[in-house]
């Protein structure tokens, strides 16, 4: 899956934190775990036209699924792919329970200001999405269901919702490889539903590489009759550029 | 949860028949009740709602679904703001449990479900579109099209992760009613949809009803 072994790029983004980046078409987003119990909020959009976003809905019944794994992609809502998920040592990423926000953190795990803590001070989800979002003149019109990496939320029969902790362990990584430009918002504040008494402040590593030709036999692009179809919105999106 | 409403159809302010493949957009002030009629059955009700006074604020399904701790909707539902505020509660449902994951049906998904030929079919996201470009007035665009309810649709979830799309379990004359706890605009697109067995391949059209 990956052309190289050595990173283009390695960073480290410190628990509680954001930050967003333009990953180009052909590349593979790996993110680490660096510690364990780590989750990643993430927003993704098209550079050349943010009116195309991320669309949770589309992406969850494209392929029949709740969760999201290896072999699943990641739908924008004008049928394409944004990434594939190349390999996932967890199973189970979450993308229907939001992100926090300020009464959240505060009600959860109490208020921690600048002035208190510097910066270990109690961010939250939606003011770093808000934050990172407004670096490229977007907003709250622009929010959309988020991906939480790392994190696990099941249901019973009855649809009750349970959050899974300790589901991410030190090491675990996943892979996207980026099939069209993308911009790539992310915060590493607490799940929503995180049962952490302390606020949980995971450091999530993250490297760049260059991606191996995507074949027609890729397990992602086959993974689904839906999954092939929007490969070919894809072709059909690249082919003038 | 089956719950009944006590409102008659006769005492509404406002009624109004929305046919397949057309949108309703209306206000909907603090303190009144909304109902959505199945007329024929196994219809789906593709409904947004906002903010009156600033739709920048809106329908937040996952923010919903976290908070109550259950992905299904239906009587006793708080249905939050993507700024945590109360919007609408589900107060009468005689169908029982309602969508909010699904999402709509749109040109572009189309290709991806169905098949790509199938882009050129008419939508739920083309229906929200025409009804906020005819509502300039409004000041929104395709950034206000997020994730929806589904109002009767049956999108079952396991524990093992998986979605699947289950016949409807409404009927003709089934409804859900919403109180609104803040004056809401609610745009609801009755879906076109004709590839989903769901409704037999057969759109039809709804009721929307409103107490003072
Ligand atoms: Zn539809």
């Amino acid at each position: 899956m990956l052309q190289t072994a050595t990173p283009l790029y390695d960073d480290l983004i410190p628990g509680g934190s954001h930050w967003s980046l333009i990953i180009r078409r052909g590349h593979v987003l790996r993110l680490i775990d660096e510690t364990g119990g780590a989750s990643l909020g993430m927003l993704l959009y098209n550079p050349e036209n943010t009116l195309e976003r991320y669309n949770m809905p589309d992406t969850l019944k494209n392929q029949h699924t709740f969760h999201l794994t290896r072999g699943h992609v990641l739908f924008s809502d004008m049928g394409r792919v944004f990434a594939s998920i190349t390999r996932d040592d967890l199973g189970w990423h979450d993308t229907v329970s939001g992100t926090s926000n300020a009464d959240l953190v505060a009600r959860r795990w109490g208020e921690k200001t600048y002035q208190q803590a510097h910066n270990h001070y109690h961010r939250n989800g939606l003011t770093s999405f808000l934050n990172e979002l407004a670096k490229f003149g977007l907003g709250k019109k622009d929010l959309t269901a988020n991906l939480n990496w790392f994190s696990k939320v099941q249901t019973d029969d009855d649809g009750n919702m349970r959050f899974v902790p300790e589901h991410s362990s030190a090491g675990a990584v996943v892979d996207l490889r980026f099939e069209m430009d993308t911009l790539v918002v992310m915060h590493t504040c607490p799940h929503p539903l995180d049962t952490a008494t302390e606020y949980p402040r995971r450091p999530v590593r993250y490297q760049l590489f260059t991606a191996a030709s995507v074949s027609d036999a890729d397990p992602c692009k086959i993974s689904s009759p839906e999954a092939t179809r929007a490969f070919a919105n894809n072709a059909l999106y690249h082919l003038m550029q | 949860m089956i719950k009944p409403s006590s409102l008659q159809p006769e005492a509404a302010a406002f009624r109004e028949t929305v046919p397949a493949g057309e949108y309703f957009l209306k206000v909907v002030k603090a303190g009144q009740s909304v109902r959505i009629l199945d007329l024929e059955g196994n219809q789906a009700a593709d409904t947004l709602f906002y903010n009156a006074s600033n739709p920048s604020e809106r329908y937040s399904a996952v923010d919903t679904i976290r908070e109550q701790g259950n992905v299904y909707l239906t009587a006793g539902s708080r249905l939050l703001s993507s700024e945590g505020n109360l919007m609408l509660e589900i107060t009468a449902d005689t169908c029982g449990r309602h969508d909010t994951l699904g999402g709509a049906c749109a040109a572009e998904s189309n290709t991806t479900r169905y098949a790509l030929e199938k882009k050129c079919m008419h939508s739920c996201r083309d229906s929200w579109l025409v009804a906020v470009t005819e509502h300039e007035e409004l000041g929104m665009s395709k950034r206000d099209i997020t994730h929806n309810i589904n109002f009767f649709m049956n999108v079952p979830v396991t524990a093992e992760g998986g979605l699947t799309f289950a016949d409807g379990i409404s009927d003709a004359g089934k409804y859900v009613e919403l109180k609104a706890a803040m004056d809401v605009l609610v745009m609801i697109s009755n879906c076109p949809q004709l590839n989903n067995p769901c409704n037999a391949y057969n759109p039809t059209p709804i009721e929307v009803l409103v107490w003072e």
